[in-house]
């Protein structure tokens, strides 16, 4: 194909010009790789196993469906047989599932080929993708900053075009802020919405699996692909899923709220201009803001790392060199075999909050810290709802910062966990959220909102999303569904 | 000061289900070491469990059975340890929202029946199997076997109801006869089906506040738990006897050399830290559902028992044993729907139960060959006198190797059953002609001659008459002669 570059396109098109046999299936997944990875996946270090022969292979397989030979980047945690899955641990250092996540196997199903394996914090926790094994990822948009995270790696590779499209996981916003940091729409749906199954989990009450693009429409299209009830996940919602297929319907009439309060001190102001500048556009389309104070429990940060590592010290205890992962050489007994494989398996950020949810769920403290947790995490959810009697969405932002240096935050873990302020309300009240970029902050970093929905409500949050993409003075309109994507530069 | 002990026991059942508690592996016993393990029951990363309808329709039986309260939202809990055949390092259990509460067990005869309260019943995930250890070379180690990672399991708890080992050992048969009954387990000890542990302690009788317990584990048969039991009370006795104090400790029985060996003491306790399982939504028991298992509920066999007592007159002993097991009160119904009740008990538990422990067979495989139909048709001609009891039981044991009802077998073996008078009369008058000393002798009052009498018809009838008729033949003729009427008399009779 010539005339346009491939992994330009957004994934519709690409899906269309495989379908139509423009292109091979092998060159939509390849453009990539020969294009944009050439000149930037040395420095950004997005993906974490690449393997050229399961990429072939994949594409190989995939002429049809929906997302024929759409190259889609998985995040490290999401079981792919084809391809290791360690969540970047060298716990799990060569562990190679015997079987694939559901939303991996929905993906193949509707033609999609999996990119690589992205890149991100251990196990999920983590806020910069610097706690990885395989070293850090870094911001295409500054190689001194850091992505975001935890899935840093699959946003930073949609962001300077490796994919257009990439799953992640979001436990309290761990694909809205790497969105956000990279300048990419990042969709964590209505926890239940895409299959657990599959998903390495962290905490499993507050993980969802998430959606990174460049377009509100290849989001839409990968949403409508994956979302469903899943009877291998006995916390997927039962019904059917809410249709997205009006994401390009516009916003008349939506009611936004504005919550300036939340943003009153501590946020950015390049990040509150942004915000003013998003309201501006919704309400360009037609929308209405509605301004109220909302106080979405202010014990919302101490809940969630009591519930969140009370969760993962429990779901991790099955990492103990026994049946797989890492094991200890030579260890006398079965006490050290278990210490030392654990020990050295585990980076200090896990060992952190394994130590720390082990202790929340201890005899005697447990009523205290897990019990008052899932009682705050009650209220969290009744206030939002209250929220949504008086707006259809919320606006607010993604987190409270533009991206930060690499290595600014690693010594303060406190500082770290308050990036996700404004993300984890949203995993705690189990609703969907998505944060999309708007106008770039002096300078040139990805700046962008966050924008929050009811249960069920991914089809009102890509809609607002699609009105941002297209009021958004940097888009220029190519086509009527296609938004010409602000590409990082190379400095 | 005398003591008294208290005695509560934790049971874990096997549940009979196709598939695992958590997915859909195969929950069958005895295949080649990790044949039946998927990525759930493996506990591999990313794999979420689902519960196995089955398996919860399994425990509700039970507990409707039991008359326990169902919790119409029970919940799953996560108990933590680490050992290498638990394959996340937490078990899949339910902690503080069990799915059944109380209840009772009714044990022993109708007559004497009593009922031991339970405590709760709730669903979980069995472990793998070790063994060790292995050698290999110089090197020792274990093997694990994942099979029976996430079998259904049920942990029933009794109330500390017990005094006695033997109370503990009647309340495990009838609940090994109970979980049969129910289909909900093959219950069998060896197998590790059911097993048992028990709590207890001594406190001075007349005391109601509880003593310090010892758990005794690994209680594999219910001989086990009583002797285990009984050397374990003497044990805390002997303690307190010399003025020492039982401390909180778990031990392992050795039945075969009859020892106890403490396991861990109160200071190695577990802090299982539970919490709710958060990849399991609440487990929902709709009462529609519930009805329809009601419904569907054998009638339990205390019931049955005490019904056998009341409708067909049997003793409370034999009620009960044909209540061991729900197939043998079903083929004993069947016999008496068709023959007389308490003659159909006699047959069931002295022939049938007798060529099945000689062929260590089961009631269903007996039952193909012999149908309760079958066997009723026969008990019901003894019954009618149409054929004599030795002359029946030549037929049962025809019966167990031929096609054919009654007749067709007498046919066969060219016997005619000569059960009514008519047929008899004939020979009783023969043997009266033949014999005239012994009637003399009889009608003098020796009633032992009359048994001679008696033998020499049976003789000439081949064994195929009822002797009870030919009795009554003979009482009736002699009378009819002592009174005078006699064609003949015998010389030197009296008058």
């Amino acid at each position: 194909m010539t005339g346009r570059e491939l992994w330009r396109l957004p994934a519709r098109g690409l899906a269309t010009a495989v379908r139509t046999g423009e292109c091979t299936a092998l060159e939509a997944v390849s453009a990539g790789w020969k294009g944009p990875a050439a000149l930037w996946e040395g420095d950004v270090r997005a993906i974490a196993h690449s393997e050229p022969e399961a990429r072939a292979a994949g594409a190989g397989a995939a002429p049809h469906g929906p997302l024929a030979g759409v190259p889609v980047v998985v995040k490290d945690n999401l079981c792919t047989r084809d391809y290791p899955t360690t969540c970047c641990s060298r716990m799990l250092a060569g562990y190679q599932p015997p079987y694939d996540a559901t939303v991996v196997r929905r993906l193949r199903e509707a033609g999609g080929v999996i990119s690589g394996k992205g890149n991100m914090d251990e196990f999920a926790m983590g806020s910069s993708t610097e706690f990885s094994c395989y070293g850090p990822t870094r911001n295409p948009y500054d190689l001194a900053r850091v992505p975001g995270g935890s899935s840093g790696g699959p946003a930073a590779a949609v962001a300077y075009g490796l994919a257009p499209l990439a799953l992640g996981s979001d436990t309290g916003g761990s694909v809205r802020q790497p969105a956000a940091f990279c300048g990419v729409i990042g969709l964590k749906p209505t926890y239940g919405r895409l299959s657990r199954y599959g998903l390495v989990a962290f905490a499993s009450s507050l993980d969802q699996v998430g959606i990174f693009g460049r377009h509100a429409g290849d989001v839409a299209l990968l949403y409508a692909l994956l979302a469903g009830p899943d009877p291998l996940d006995a916390t997927s919602r039962p019904g059917p899923p809410p249709d997205v297929s009006g994401w390009d319907g516009g916003v008349e009439g939506l009611r936004f709220g504005w919550p300036a309060n939340l943003w009153r001190e501590g946020v950015d102001a390049e990040v509150v201009a942004g915000l003013d500048e998003a309201a501006t556009w919704l309400e360009r389309a037609g929308a209405r803001r509605v301004p109220f104070d909302f106080l979405p429990g202010e014990y919302a940060v101490a809940a969630y790392y009591l519930v969140a590592t009370a969760e993962a010290s429990s779901n991790l205890a099955r990492f103990d060199g026994v049946r797989y992962g890492h094991r200890a050489p030579e260890s006398p007994d079965l006490h050290a075999l278990y210490t030392r494989s654990r020990s050295a398996g585990f980076g200090a950020e896990v060992q952190r909050r394994i130590l720390l949810g082990t202790y929340v769920l201890s005899a005697g403290y447990y009523d205290e810290y897990y019990i008052t947790a899932q009682r705050a995490r009650a209220r969290i959810r009744r206030e939002h709802e209250a929220a949504f009697s008086r707006c259809d969405l919320l606006l607010m932002p993604a987190a409270p910062t533009l991206p930060f240096r690499l290595g600014e935050k690693l010594d303060d873990p406190l500082a770290m966990y308050l990036s996700d302020i404004f993300t984890l309300g949203a995993n705690l009240a189990g609703i969907p959220a998505l944060s999309a970029p708007v106008t770039p902050a002096a300078g040139g970093l990805p700046r962008a909102v966050q924008m929050l929905g009811p249960d069920d409500g991914e089809g009102l949050l890509l809609r607002a999303a699609r009105a941002l993409e297209v009021q958004g003075e940097r888009a220029r309109l190519e086509r009527s569904h296609e938004v010409e994507f602000t590409w990082p530069t190379k400095r | 000061m005398a003591h008294e002990a208290v005695i509560g026991l934790e049971c874990h059942i096997q549940l009979r289900t196709r598939g695992k508690m958590f997915c859909g592996c195969p929950a069958e016993f005895g295949a080649a070491p990790d044949a039946n393990v998927c990525p759930v029951c493996l506990g591999l990363p990313g794999a979420l469990p689902r519960a196995n309808h089955a398996a919860v329709e399994a425990a509700l039986r039970l507990g409707l059975a039991l008359g326990c309260t169902i919790r119409e939202e029970s919940v799953f809990a996560r108990k933590h340890y680490f050992y290498p055949d638990l394959p996340k390092n937490y078990q899949i259990t339910q902690y503080d929202r069990p799915l059944c509460l109380g209840g009772s067990l009714p044990v022993g005869e109708a007559s004497a029946e009593r009922r031991f309260a339970l405590e709760r019943i709730h669903l979980e995930e069995d472990t793998g199997k070790s063994s060790h250890p292995v050698r290999a070379g110089d090197r020792r180690f274990s093997l694990v076997d994942f099979n029976r990672a996430g079998v259904p399991l049920l942990e029933l708890v009794t109330q500390p109801v017990f005094r006695e080992p033997a109370e503990c050992a009647a309340f495990l048969t009838a609940l090994r006869r109970l979980l049969r009954w129910l289909d909900v387990s093959d219950a069998d000890m060896e197998k590790g089906q059911l097993r048992c542990d028990a709590n207890v302690s001594l406190r001075p009788v007349g005391v109601a506040a509880l003593g310090v317990k010892t758990e005794l584990k690994n209680l594999n048969s219910i001989r086990g738990v009583e002797k285990g039991l009984a050397a374990e009370i003497i044990r805390q006795l002997r303690l307190l006897d010399a003025g020492s104090l039982v401390e909180q400790a778990t031990l392992l029985y050795d039945v075969e050399h009859d020892r106890l060996a403490v396991m861990r003491s109160k200071e190695d306790a577990h802090d299982y830290r539970y919490f709710p399982e958060p990849d399991l939504p609440v487990l929902r028991v709709e009462g529609a559902a519930l009805d329809a298992l009601r419904a569907g509920l054998p009638e339990p066999p205390w019931a049955r028992a005490a019904r056998l007592v009341a409708h067909c007159g049997l003793s409370a002993r034999d009620a009960s044993v044909l209540c061991e097991q729900r197939e043998l009160a079903d083929y004993y119904e069947a016999c008496a729907a068709v023959a007389e009740a308490r003659l159909s008990a006699n047959w069931v538990m002295t022939e049938v139960l007798r060529v099945l422990r000689e062929s260590a067979g089961s009631i269903l495989d007996f039952s193909a060959r012999v149908p309760a139909s079958r066997l009723g048709g026969l008990v019901a001609r003894v019954a009618a006198r149409e054929i004599p009891g030795p002359l029946a039981k030549q037929v049962f044991a025809w019966m167990l190797e031929e096609e054919g009802g009654v007749e067709e077998l007498l046919d066969r073996h060219g016997v005619r059953a000569m059960g009514a008078a008519a047929d008899l009369r004939p020979l009783v008058l023969e043997v009266l002609g033949e014999h005239e000393a012994a009637v003399a002798q009889v009608l003098a009052g020796n009633s032992r001659t009359l048994d001679f009498l008696v033998g020499q018809v049976m003789k000439k009838s081949r064994g195929q008459a009822s002797p009870q008729v030919v009795h009554e033949l003979f009482a009736a003729e002699l009378a009819r002669r002592a009174a005078g009427a006699a064609p003949r008399r015998a010389p030197g009779s009296a008058p």
